[in-house]
């Protein structure tokens, strides 16, 4: 399985490089080569950091081609900041659009006494449809870091409690995106991972 | 439910580990690849890596531990210790680090926590404190002082401005270490613990101290603590990180189990 990982330039993609290599995968990064795009058998967008970040996604010319590599069928994941950008924006970078395959926004944890960002061990409520969360049992637990996340709708894969209910995952046909981390969420992240390695379905 | 997070600590020089968490029915193999997989394995939820190579030549010995640790290591993976510089820290997340651990160097340099958290967001970025209450001051608490090199040298900081100014200059978290109550076993310094939790917005990991069991509900529950560092399991009378989880969930703490 060919797994192209795109590097824009938001932190480190060490980790999921790992964990993708770990499950068998062929993983291979680019920050602008559009051919590994277009050949992709999976795609995904990691990220940590800011959303900002994903600029440079059209700075490089790669937004169109993934939107054109979706549309195609290729199962697509975007993790962390790479999930929010599957949405219309998100108010940490206001001015920066997203792909808008979703047409919700990405918002800020609301104030409150509990601590943004949300990081650590936090447990999942599957929807039993999700493919891509498939044998995840409830109470198991995922890792999260981030203070921004996603309002949870139809699209809503799973949904994680914190302050209010998000949406911990996303996935509709063939595009799947997960606001924590799979590559850090021991034997949990990893069945996400596989499930979406061995993703075989229609596409949206 | 976002659960408080049980952190191996394994101490290394020159890629081995020379303090860490020792079991009862296990030999120690000192090889912190070899330990850091059992941990996570035995149920820790992070781990974190702490050199204390004294040479220069130890920092390629570190970034090859580092790498061979992460190899298999799928839970979060923070190192610290000798990270001088912004490149040092890129060194070490390439190595396959998530987060590094700064302490002294960020107190002689304060805007290295901006350049790493610039590179790498803030979730990568641990500030380490080494506290010591101020018997003198009229506040113990609130004037406790940040201290350097093992405790034996002052910097003239008290600990919860510079755990303010660590977080308004993009740490991600806070690595709260009581040098007054490390190596005691008398219990987390859970008033330290909640003053620093209670001025900061981001996660607190308590360190020293830790003698019992209760000690770490006591430190999450009067500590206000996200995460406690468990540096020697042995001596609390559990065998594993797991079977710490299960005695915290029997208290009421909320944790990750099964794990």
């Amino acid at each position: 399985m060919r797994v192209t990982v795109i590097d824009y330039k938001a932190g480190n993609l060490t980790s999921v490089l790992k964990a993708l290599r770990h499950l068998g995968a062929e993983a291979e990064v680019t920050d602008s080569d559009l051919s590994l795009v277009e050949t992709a058998e999976r795609i995904v967008l990691p990220g940590v950091g800011h959303f900002a970040a994903t600029a440079r996604l059209n700075a490089t010319g790669l937004t169109p081609t993934i939107r054109a590599a979706i549309a195609s069928g290729v199962p697509f994941l975007g993790i962390c900041v790479g999930m929010q950008w599957l949405y219309a924006g998100s108010s940490e970078a206001p001015s920066q659009p997203g792909l808008a395959h979703f047409t919700e926004q990405c918002t800020h944890f609301s104030s409150s006494q509990e601590k943004v960002p949300h990081v650590g061990w936090n447990s999942l409520e599957v929807q039993p449809q999700s493919r891509l969360l498939a044998g995840v049992e409830l109470g198991e637990y995922v890792y999260f870091t981030h203070s921004y996340k996603a309002p949870v709708t139809a699209d809503t894969a799973s949904v994680t409690h914190y302050i209010e209910p998000f949406a911990s995952a996303v996935e509709r046909g063939n595009v799947m995106g997960v606001q924590f981390h799979p590559e850090k969420s021991g034997a949990t992240g990893l069945k996400i991972l596989n499930n979406f390695l061995h993703w075989e379905g229609t596409t949206c | 439910m976002l659960t408080k997070r049980i952190i191996a600590c394994l101490d290394v020089r020159d890629g081995r580990v020379v303090k860490g968490i020792q079991f009862v029915d296990l030999i120690d193999a000192g090889d912190p690849a070899t330990q850091a997989a059992r941990h996570a394995r035995e149920g820790a939820d992070e781990i974190v890596l702490l050199d204390i190579t004294a040479t220069h030549e130890g920092r390629a010995t570190l970034l090859d531990t580092v790498r061979r640790t992460a190899r298999e290591l799928f839970v979060p993976f923070c190192v610290g210790g000798g990270i001088r510089t912004a490149n040092d820290a890129a060194q070490v997340f390439d190595a396959g680090a998530d987060k590094v651990s700064v302490n002294s160097a960020a107190l002689s340099d304060p805007t290295l926590i901006d350049a790493i958290g610039r590179s790498f967001g803030a979730q990568a970025v641990v500030v380490a404190i080494d506290a010591r209450r101020d018997p003198q001051a009229a506040d113990p608490v609130r004037d406790a002082q940040v201290y350097v090199r093992g405790g034996r040298k002052l910097t003239g900081r008290r600990v919860v401005e510079w755990a303010r100014e660590a977080e308004s200059r993009g740490a991600g978290e806070i690595l709260l270490t009581s040098m007054n109550s490390d190596g005691m076993r008398t219990g987390f310094d859970c008033e330290l613990t909640a003053a620093v939790s209670e001025s900061v917005g981001i996660p607190v990991i308590a360190s020293g101290g830790a003698g019992t069991v209760a000690h770490f509900v006591d430190v999450f529950a009067h500590g206000k603590a996200d995460a406690a560092l468990a540096a020697s399991i042995f001596h609390f009378g559990v065998s594993s990180a797991r079977s710490l989880k299960e005695e915290l969930a029997k208290s009421g703490v909320s944790v990750r189990l099964p794990c």
